[in-house]
């Protein structure tokens, strides 16, 4: 495979009306139109505000406890052959890479005034991390997701009511991430006045896939640094040779990604193919999916011949989404980055291969990434550097991985 | 003449029922259009229904989810259109989201909806800022983009809008989704006045609209009433659909027609 990355060429994505070509955009109702305008606004002077890039800079390293380490990962690397390495989100406090976001967002919403916060969440690792924000600078916090999505994360609904957040279940349409998304939206025009949507991935109207992946960028400019720093002596280069993460909205994949576009690596996304892209039970955007709008954005997206959006499947609720951010398909139409997918079968024996083999007990959606390394037809070489970004550590998953044994808990 | 151009062009009280494509069935929307007209309506909105209606509350999310289930597609809605059209002159508006008309190819669309006799489209999802292909290809097919503005659009945008529409403009009544309470008198009053000073062609008004009193209120500010949740509601309850809709119509006419 040709690398496309190059150092002189640099990446200018999105246009100012957040086009990326012809995905992205601002597909919502007139209503919402004064409120992202107002984000923009907003987001375009903190990035280069001094004073909100160190409040941001001090909550990530005393309040989320970045940098997350990266870590050589022996055991799994005899067992393949390749030299892995593992971007150690699973780290961070609330345990995955959504506070990243979350924060950023947060310092952003009390800027604009706004009094209280709303979020959609799927596997409820973003509606932890908002309730946890919100609960750090005292605003309310209501976080919708589906019934679906309750059921298999109880443990996360608990921890969300716990922080003090109002958890609304959402019972239309597939009672999952998609719908609790229409549900944020629909309060967010009903309460735009007083109220921030704090989006939890690279997905809906811009500013937020742009503002969302700079807010992740920190994982792969400390991943870049910290390679550099610990890579193999005598090694050719400072930067490894592949990046694989699990795309579901796509905020961990593009947070990896977009500090190396114009590197000479190879990046990998892998999403969820449940049940196998040849059946009808995946939620596999890329490998599957066709031109679409959903939440506020063109992107690939999960639909009928009819123009209907599909049920996705996947057994990791946070991947379990028919569209995936604008940027993912831009740079899948570009052919920057390859998309593959992983089954859920293929995720849970990752998630027990992780666990026996190096004692780290990954997400089910970072199962996915970590799932790629198995798969007998990947492109990876004996001997490459190969990272992982481990989006998020695996406790909330037990249930539905003892569920699929056939196991009691 | 386009028929939406033609009746703004006189102020009269309008009434605008929309009607969600394929429900209760399939086999309804030809008489409940029919229905409609003879009670009075001055033109109807047809839902074309999506899996996922942002701009839209429980009541239409369900009336859209069994249209879905009924089997109703655009090219089902558009062969409607030309049934309705074999018995009816009624100014007709197309209403819905982006998706299913990208899926069906939007200059395909467009033409088809003008052939078919379709007078006008209203998209919540489309704002000016995404519209520039979809604009032009209305204004080549006679068609009217129904643009819309909120109660928070600013004067001159409503300004930007009402020009780029041209011929009508759709006022969402409230913050919010449709089913929902209707606005306060006071400020619906203050946003209408707005919208009067900057708007260049007329509007109508719609979300929240229930009753003949809303109706007279709204058609002393506005260029005519949206009433779509409200029947629908009045439907879930009673076995026969174009008897709900005639005497639902013909009560918020009423000495009208
Ligand atoms: C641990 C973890 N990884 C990945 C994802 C998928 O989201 P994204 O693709 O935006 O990183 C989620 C979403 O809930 C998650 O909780």
């Amino acid at each position: 495979m040709e690398i496309r990355g190059d150092k002189n060429l640099s990446y200018q994505q999105p246009d100012e009306n957040g086009h990326f070509n012809e995905f992205g955009g601002k597909y919502v109702p007139e209503t919402l139109i004064p409120a992202i305008q107002e984000l923009e606004k907003c987001y375009n002077v903190q990035k280069n505000d001094e004073a909100f890039q160190q409040e941001q800079k001090k909550l990530q390293q005393h309040y989320s406890g970045r940098p997350t380490p990266l870590y050589f990962a022996p055991r799994i690397s005899e067992d393949t052959g390749y030299n892995v390495y593992l971007k150690r989100e699973d780290l961070n406090h609330t345990g995955a890479h959504k506070i990243n976001n979350a924060l950023g967002q947060i310092l952003l919403a009390r800027r604009m005034g706004k009094t209280r916060i709303i979020a959609e969440t799927g596997a409820g690792m973003h509606g932890v991390a908002t309730a946890t924000v919100a609960a750090q600078f005292g605003l309310e916090c209501i976080v919708y997701m589906g019934e679906e999505d309750i059921r298999r994360q109880k443990l996360n609904v608990f921890r969300m009511n716990l922080l003090g957040a109002e958890v609304k279940p959402v019972s239309s349409g597939s009672k999952t991430l998609k719908d609790a998304t229409n549900e944020a939206i629909r309060d967010w025009v009903t309460n735009v006045e007083n109220t921030y949507y704090l989006i939890g991935s690279v997905v809906g109207p811009h500013p937020y896939p742009m503002m969302v992946r700079d807010f992740q960028s920190v994982i792969g400019e400390e991943t870049k640094e910290q390679f550099a720093r610990i890579a193999i002596p005598g090694s050719q280069s400072p930067i490894p040779d592949f990046l694989i993460a699990c795309v579901g909205g796509g905020s961990n994949a593009m947070g990896m990604f977009y500090p190396f576009l114009n590197e000479k690596v190879q990046l990998i996304g892998v999403e969820a193919a449940g049940l196998g892209v040849e059946t009808e039970e995946h939620a596999a955007t890329m490998t599957k999916g066709e031109y679409g709008v959903l939440h506020g954005s063109a992107s690939y997206l999960l639909q009928t011949e009819d123009g209907q959006v599909k049920l996705p499947h996947s057994v990791s609720a946070g991947l379990d989404y028919p569209g995936v951010g604008p940027e993912h398909s831009y740079l899948k139409s570009t052919g920057r980055v390859e998309y593959v997918s992983a089954t859920d079968e293929e995720a849970i024996m990752a998630y027990q291969w992780l666990s026996q083999r190096e004692g780290i007990l990954p997400a089910l959606e970072s199962s996915h990434a970590i799932a790629y390394l198995k798969q007998r037809d990947n492109i990876l070489q004996q001997g490459d550097n190969v990272i992982i970004c481990l989006s998020g550590r695996g406790d909330k998953d037990v249930h539905t991985v003892a569920d699929y044994l056939g196991n009691e808990i | 003449m386009n028929r939406i151009k033609h009746i703004f062009q006189t102020r009269s009280e309008k009434v605008i029922p929309f009607i969600t494509a394929g429900y209760p069935s399939k086999k309804d929307t030809v008489n409940l259009v029919l229905a409609a007209e003879e009670s009075g309506a001055a033109m109807v909105e047809l839902g074309m229904p999506f899996s996922d209606p942002l701009a839209d509350g429980p009541v239409i999310q369900e009336a859209s989810q069994i249209a879905i289930n009924n089997g109703v597609n655009i090219a089902g809605i558009i062969a409607t259109v030309k049934e309705i059209r074999k018995s009816s002159q009624i100014p007709l508006a197309l209403m819905g989201y982006i998706n299913p008309l990208l899926k069906y190819g939007l200059e395909e669309f467009i033409q088809d909806c003008s052939a078919a006799g379709v007078d006008g489209l209203i998209l919540p999802d489309l704002p000016p800022e995404e519209a520039e292909e979809y604009l032009t290809l209305c204004k080549s097919e006679d068609l009217c983009p129904i643009l819309l503005v909120a109660p928070n659009t600013p004067g001159e945008r409503i300004q930007e809008i009402s020009k780029a529409a041209n011929v009508l403009i759709y006022c969402v009544s409230i913050l919010g989704i449709t089913g929902g309470k209707g606005a306060a008198q006071q400020e619906l009053e203050n946003y209408l006045k707005r919208v009067e000073a900057y708007s260049s062609c007329p509007f109508v008004v719609g979300f929240g609209i229930k009753n003949r009193a809303d109706v007279v209120r709204i058609n002393q500010m506005a260029h005519g009433a949206v009433i779509g949740s409200a029947i629908i509601e009045e439907m879930r309850k009673k076995k026969n659909s174009v008897a709900v809709m005639k005497s639902y119509i013909s009560k918020i006419t009423k000495g009208n027609h």
